[in-house]
């Protein structure tokens, strides 16, 4: 089937050579049906790309070592499930990935607007073909997941332990997805300069792949960070590596775009800015796949540099940057336009302000990302950056883009009276208020001026949040005479965009909360301790009860049993573990390559609403290391002379080494538990972390909110409104008529 | 087998691929640019319709005052007028 997988892989590319020549011809004057005839071949491409998905995922799951990815990224004793997702762990299998996503929301996007806006689609489709055609054609010349081996190997080396994580299955797809959804509205906007057409209609139409785009990012960059805490091991979960950052600067650039569409899509003004920013988010979603792969920057998620694909990527990049100067100086008169701000004191105006706060956010992170790399070029010498260099600038924007999230529901559009806004400010300005003074008063909050305005700012949003909510159903009550619930649903129901909007305000407050809780207040210390001994933190005393210890065919696990009580009264029991995968490094020996493969940490975790309290072991197991030396020395002579028996006696003479070889492990990884060998703990307490985590669930339903089609009634309107208009004489009578 | 079924994908991609240029329609036909031109206004109305209920929640939920309320409906529907006109003297695009 390999030869099937990268046939499809060939035409797949020729679809996307097709797709876009006929695009362009049907633009220029060759007709409709050319254009149509190049969106079906979106659809082939897409159709193309999962068969060849699903021949390389069945290869995975069968464990098929003649593909050279399978043997690299797999083994048989990998468990189904991460055998399965095991495909995006590779590079080339990430490309594909990335080619059959981008291509299915590519005919999604088609599919919605293959009547509207003509005289735009044929130039996006086109540009959805050309990014298309970019990622197939890696696949195809420089990262072919179809390769195979004449001579596979019996068991393959096995997925990266690190990634045997839940969630870490599901961040990828989730990161891509997002990465491909921004290339919808990006391909638009280019579609629209170079048509000319620069309306708002292109945004309308656009707006939910902008929204999805957001949402499946943020998922993806909170599903990265969950896995960073519990499975890393040094107890945080946002380090500013580069992948990282590669992340959270295209989220940022299109949260800033879906505040300033909406001053387009009411005013007609942000032509520029906003046509700029979704060229700059689109590029910006190419940068962080470029860094996924290039390993120009030190990451720990960065795939092997491969020099072809480094290039490839420069080039492409290169050309999104300069196409998307060129275009929009290119239609600089057209992008003009008269509509002006009619008060600093509005929505607007609020949102302006937050978009700087954004862009100058992304900005701050992109420049200390590269800076090993500017720093290299200029003098020579690459200079290396860690979280500090961030925090002093992106926690105050971060504080004050928190506060204009408070300000912006609060506010109505066009103008507000300074009577009007001092009413609506003085609850939420109340609650922030009072929310500092107890913390100033009964907290120990130090030197963390910061943590505390973010406190401040986060209670503000969450007060002038929940005003909207109680107004808005006040309002509604008022009208229909409905129960409180029936009219916060319908409420919500009928202005999904407005309040599911404020529902993610809420939830990136309460998770920005938690961030600067956990950051600014978390005790940590590393405690190196023999069964029976107890170590003090943040007022709990941390009980090393025994070890434990297990010998499966996949790992090889140490870890520990404590035991947490505070004033004497037992407040949890934490089960930490320290996993070795076997190497198949040969020189490691046949029993110490159990013991030298690569490691993972399972945290022992007791989540609350207020405080975490996490600890992860880091086992002593160098004195094993004499027996495992003379395990290795004898089990080799075994073998050795094992297999110099003729064949018929060899299979058995090995089946009895390996049971050997296996009761020796576990009778060596038990000495872990009969010995009290000191071992080394990491112990964190830290505070509000859970509300970091409900936060961003509260985000992303908002999100859904947001996103989610009109009820059918209301989609219906434009049909009556059409009916109406012809029934009505005269527009002044329908305008009386219109809410 | 893997050549029929590569066979057997060229054959349906080329099938889907090629259909509206099978199909009895003129290949030379063009969007109609009236058509455009009305879509875009459609979008306009309605967009300035969503900008009325908006600002009429504005007014019930406290963010606007009676006065300030009055001043922006006048404008939004002095605009919305403007766009039916625009909408109305616009010649029916063409049906397909």
């Amino acid at each position: 089937m390999a030869v099937v997988g990268r046939s499809l892989l060939i035409l797949g590319l020729c679809a996307c050579l097709y797709g876009i020549g006929a695009s362009i011809y049907g633009a220029r004057g060759g007709g409709r049906v050319w254009v149509d005839s190049g969106r079906r071949a979106m659809y082939v491409l897409a159709g193309m790309t999962l068969f060849a998905f699903v021949i390389l995922d069945v290869a995975f799951i069968t464990s098929d070592f003649s593909y050279n990815i399978v043997a690299t990224g797999s083994s048989t004793t990998t468990p189904t499930f991460y055998r399965a997702a095991a495909i995006w762990a590779t590079q080339q299998g990430s490309l594909l990935l990335w080619v059959l996503l981008l291509s299915s929301w590519s005919s999604l996007a088609l599919f919605l607007t293959r009547r509207r806006i003509p005289e735009i689609v044929p130039y996006a489709q086109a540009v959805l073909f050309a990014l298309c055609t970019f990622f197939t054609g890696l696949n195809v010349l420089f990262a072919n997941p179809f390769a195979t081996s004449a001579n596979p190997p019996a068991e393959g080396a096995g997925l990266d332990p690190l990634l045997r994580h839940t969630t870490m299955m599901i961040h990828p797809p989730m990161l891509y997805s997002g990465y491909t959804l921004l290339l919808v509205p990006f391909a638009f906007a280019v579609g629209a300069l170079i048509s000319g057409r620069l309306s708002a209609e292109w945004i309308q139409v656009t707006r939910r792949f902008a929204l999805a785009a957001w949402l499946c990012l943020g998922i993806g960059i909170l599903l990265g960070a969950r896995w960073s805490y519990t499975e890393l091991g040094w107890g945080g979960y946002w380090a500013w590596d580069p992948v990282e950052n590669a992340a959270l600067m295209p989220w940022l650039c299109v949260t800033a775009y879906i505040h300033s569409i909406m001053i387009q899509e009411k005013r007609g003004m942000l032509k520029v800015w906003n046509i700029s920013l979704i060229l700059t988010t689109g590029t910006l979603a190419i940068v962080g796949t470029f860094l996924v792969r290039s390993g120009i920057l030190s990451s720990i998620h960065a795939f092997v540099s491969d020099p072809t694909l480094n290039i490839s990527f420069v080039g492409l990049i290169s050309v999104m940057v300069i196409g998307s100067l060129y275009l929009v100086i290119w239609r600089k008169d057209s992008l003009k336009t008269d509509a002006r701000l009619d008060s600093l004191i509005s929505r607007e105006a609020v949102f302006l302000f937050q978009n700087l706060l954004l862009v100058a956010l992304t900005a701050v992170i992109f420049w200390i990302t590269f800076f090993p790399l500017i720093s290299e070029a200029i003098t020579g010498t690459e200079v290396s950056v860690g979280p500090p260099a961030f925090r002093p600038f992106v926690v105050p924007l971060a504080i004050l883009v928190v506060l204009l999230s408070g300000i912006g529901p609060i506010i109505a559009w066009r103008r507000v009276t300074v009577a009007k806004l001092r009413r609506s400010l003085t609850f939420p300005a109340v609650v922030a208020l009072a929310v500092l003074a107890v913390l100033l008063a009964f907290g120990s909050i130090g030197p963390h001026v910061f943590a505390l305005l973010m406190f401040g700012a986060g209670a503000f949003v969450i007060a002038a949040v929940a005003q909207e909510f109680y107004r808005g159903v006040r309002a509604r009550r008022a009208m229909t005479s409905e129960s409180p619930p029936v009219a916060l649903g319908r409420l919500v129901r009928r202005n999904r965009r407005r309040y599911g909007g404020y529902i993610v305000h809420a939830g990136v407050a309460f998770a920005l909360i938690g961030v600067a809780a956990s950051t600014s207040f978390q005790d940590s210390r590393t405690a190196t301790i023999r069964p029976g001994q107890s170590v003090m933190i943040h007022g709990y005393k941390v009980r090393y009860v025994r070890a434990t210890a297990s010998a499966t065919a996949q790992k090889l696990s140490f870890g520990a049993v404590l035991n947490v009580t505070s004033g004497g009264h037992h407040v949890t029991t934490l089960t930490t573990s320290y996993g070795l995968y076997p190497s198949q490094d040969p020189t490691q020996g046949p029993i110490g390559r159990f013991f030298n493969g690569s490691a993972e940490s399972r945290v022992g975790l007791r989540a609350g609403l207020t405080q975490d309290i996490w600890a992860v072991i880091n086992p002593n197991i160098t004195p094993l290391q004499g027996l495992i030396q003379k395990g290795n020395a004898v089990l080799q002579k075994a073998l050795t002379n094992a297999l110099a028996q003729p064949p018929a006696a060899r299979a058995q003479a090995l089946n009895q080494l390996y049971q050997l070889r296996d009761i020796a492990i576990e009778k060596l990884t038990g000495r872990f538990v009969t010995n009290p060998w000191p071992a080394t703990f990491l112990l964190i307490v830290s505070p509000l972390v859970t509300w970091l985590w409900l936060g961003a669930i509260m985000a992303a339903i908002g999100g859904l909110i947001a996103l989610w089609p009109l009820p059918p009634p209301r989609r219906r309107r434009p049909a009556l409104r059409q009916r109406r208009r012809e029934l009505a004489p005269e527009p002044e009578v329908r305008a009386r008529e219109l809410v | 087998m893997a050549f029929v079924i590569v066979l057997v994908v060229v054959a349906i991609a080329v099938f889907v691929i090629s259909a509206p240029l099978r199909a009895h329609r003129d290949h030379r036909r063009q969007e109609d640019p009236e058509a455009a031109r009305v879509a875009e206004l459609e979008f306009a109305r309605d967009a300035k319709y969503r900008e009325i209920r908006d600002a009429e929640l504005d007014l019930r939920t406290g963010k606007l005052s009676p006065e300030d309320y009055g001043a922006i409906d006048r404008t939004l529907r002095a605009e919305a007028i403007e766009i039916m006109r625009a909408l109305e003297a616009s010649p029916a695009p063409h049906e397909e």
